[in-house]
């Protein structure tokens, strides 16, 4: 997928024993295949998370093995589990310790909505209130194959990313911002509720 | 292990003054219970736990239940002279009662083997700062639980070593397990609403634009 490049050209190289190739490439295909996810669970999506990264589905397969007990060393946060809104400012918290680039998957029903726990009042109706989620995977919790796929959708998604132009990646955009603001403790609920900026719901239209 | 009649009558020889009432509970489970008043509580419970006979020393639950303020009805026949002549009216009478917050705490005795006897204290109201007596230094196991309670349902506890929030952060101010607490409405986006899901998401639909609005002119 290098731009610039002739499919046939390139391709008459390789049978050369040229290999022909851009920068971009290289370096998507540097990071898509080594992903470090940050070792973190909150509930039983965490069980499924340790079957997949165990030897029965190893997503070292994928380039995913390492997990990084230190946000400071991580590149993926997979939000495994029902974030309660006494939790939700630490999860933020580490999100904004991680270095650029850096994604994030909401795995299993209580990290996109809330799940079962919605009409509770102490679980935070998904993480996408406050950080910007990349993938989701739905279930409850999803199987380790689930994961495994959001995790192939992630490296497609990095492999896809630009590295200058119109529409580059974020983390290369010196305006997009790579830390969001941590939301307070208040009185009878997180302050604020989520992030405008980051939490877009679709307007539902009802006659 | 001796009935709740007895328990209560030696209860009352051991504590004197205690005032202690039997809950009947008619219901399949059949476990009655005793009320016991909040001046002799920690006596008493000191006396569940160290009576020979009993030996209730290990407290497996403790739970708080919110009891509003309700009205009861109730109809009499009274005997009325009504234009000289004696009748029968029906008279209705509607009672207040104050609703309160309860305690309940079940004990078993592990070296008897033998249990539960249930236990209650009730709050005087449902004031901000009902209070009720610690039992945590009777049975150490109490202690979370009461500072659940106190969390959940906000029920002081005299006498309670560590008396914080447990589950919901400290600046936070209500008691979510009080019939009277109101979530917040955070339903900005709710794909498929139902009941009172549904009620709440309505609050935040925006009228969809007329048709001839959409029309291009």
């Amino acid at each position: 997928m290098s731009e610039g490049i002739d499919e046939g050209l390139r391709s008459k190289l390789q049978q050369q024993g040229v290999w022909v190739t851009s920068v971009q490439e290289l370096y998507n295909w540097g990071r898509k295949n080594s992903i470090w996810p940050l070792q973190f669970g909150l509930a039983c999506c965490a069980i499924e998370m340790i079957a997949t990264a165990a030897s029965r589905y190893d997503i070292a397969r994928f380039g995913g093995e390492v997990f990084r007990p230190s946000p400071r060393q991580a590149d993926l946060m997979i939000v495994a589990g029902t974030v309660t809104k006494k939790m939700a400012p630490q999860i933020v918290r580490l999100y904004n310790q991680m270095a650029d680039p850096k994604y994030v998957i909401a795995m299993g029903a209580c990290a996109i909505s809330g799940g079962p726990f919605k009409q509770g009042y102490n679980v935070l109706k998904g993480i996408d209130r406050y950080i910007p989620v990349d993938v989701y995977i739905p279930g409850c919790p999803p199987r380790p194959e689930a994961l495994l796929h959001a995790f192939m959708e992630l490296q497609s998604k990095i492999d896809e990313q630009k590295l200058s132009g119109a529409n580059k990646a974020a983390h290369l955009e010196p305006e997009e911002p790579s830390e969001f603001p941590v939301p307070e403790f208040g009185k009878h609920d997180l302050e604020p509720p989520a992030n405008p900026n980051v939490f877009r719901p679709p307007a539902t239209e009802r006659a | 292990m001796e009935g709740l009649e007895q328990i209560k009558a030696r209860i009352k020889a051991a504590v004197p003054g205690a005032k202690i009432d039997i809950v009947p509970n008619p219901s399949p489970a059949n476990q009655p219970s005793l009320v016991i008043d909040n001046e002799h509580a920690r006596d008493v419970a000191r006396f569940l736990c160290d009576d020979p006979a009993l030996r209730l020393d290990y407290c497996s639950n403790v739970t708080g239940i919110d009891w509003l303020d309700r009205s009861v009805k109730k109809t009499v026949k009274v005997k009325k002279v009504v234009d000289g002549e004696e009748k029968e009216v029906v008279e209705t009478t509607e009672e207040k009662l104050p609703g309160y917050l309860e305690a309940v705490y079940h004990l078993y005795s592990m070296a008897h083997k033998h249990g539960p006897v249930i236990i209650r204290m009730r709050t005087a109201d449902r004031a901000e700062n009902a209070c009720l007596p610690s039992l945590t230094p009777v049975w150490r196991s109490a202690e979370f639980q009461e500072r659940e309670i106190f969390d959940l349902y906000g029920v002081r506890f005299d006498g309670h070593p560590d008396l914080r929030r447990i589950l919901m952060w400290d600046e936070f101010e209500d008691h979510p397990m009080r019939k009277d607490y109101r979530e917040p409405n955070d339903y900005e986006y709710e794909p498929t609403p139902h009941d009172d899901v549904l009620e709440k998401a309505k609050g935040h639909y925006t009228s969809r634009p007329a048709e001839e609005e959409l029309k291009p002119s």
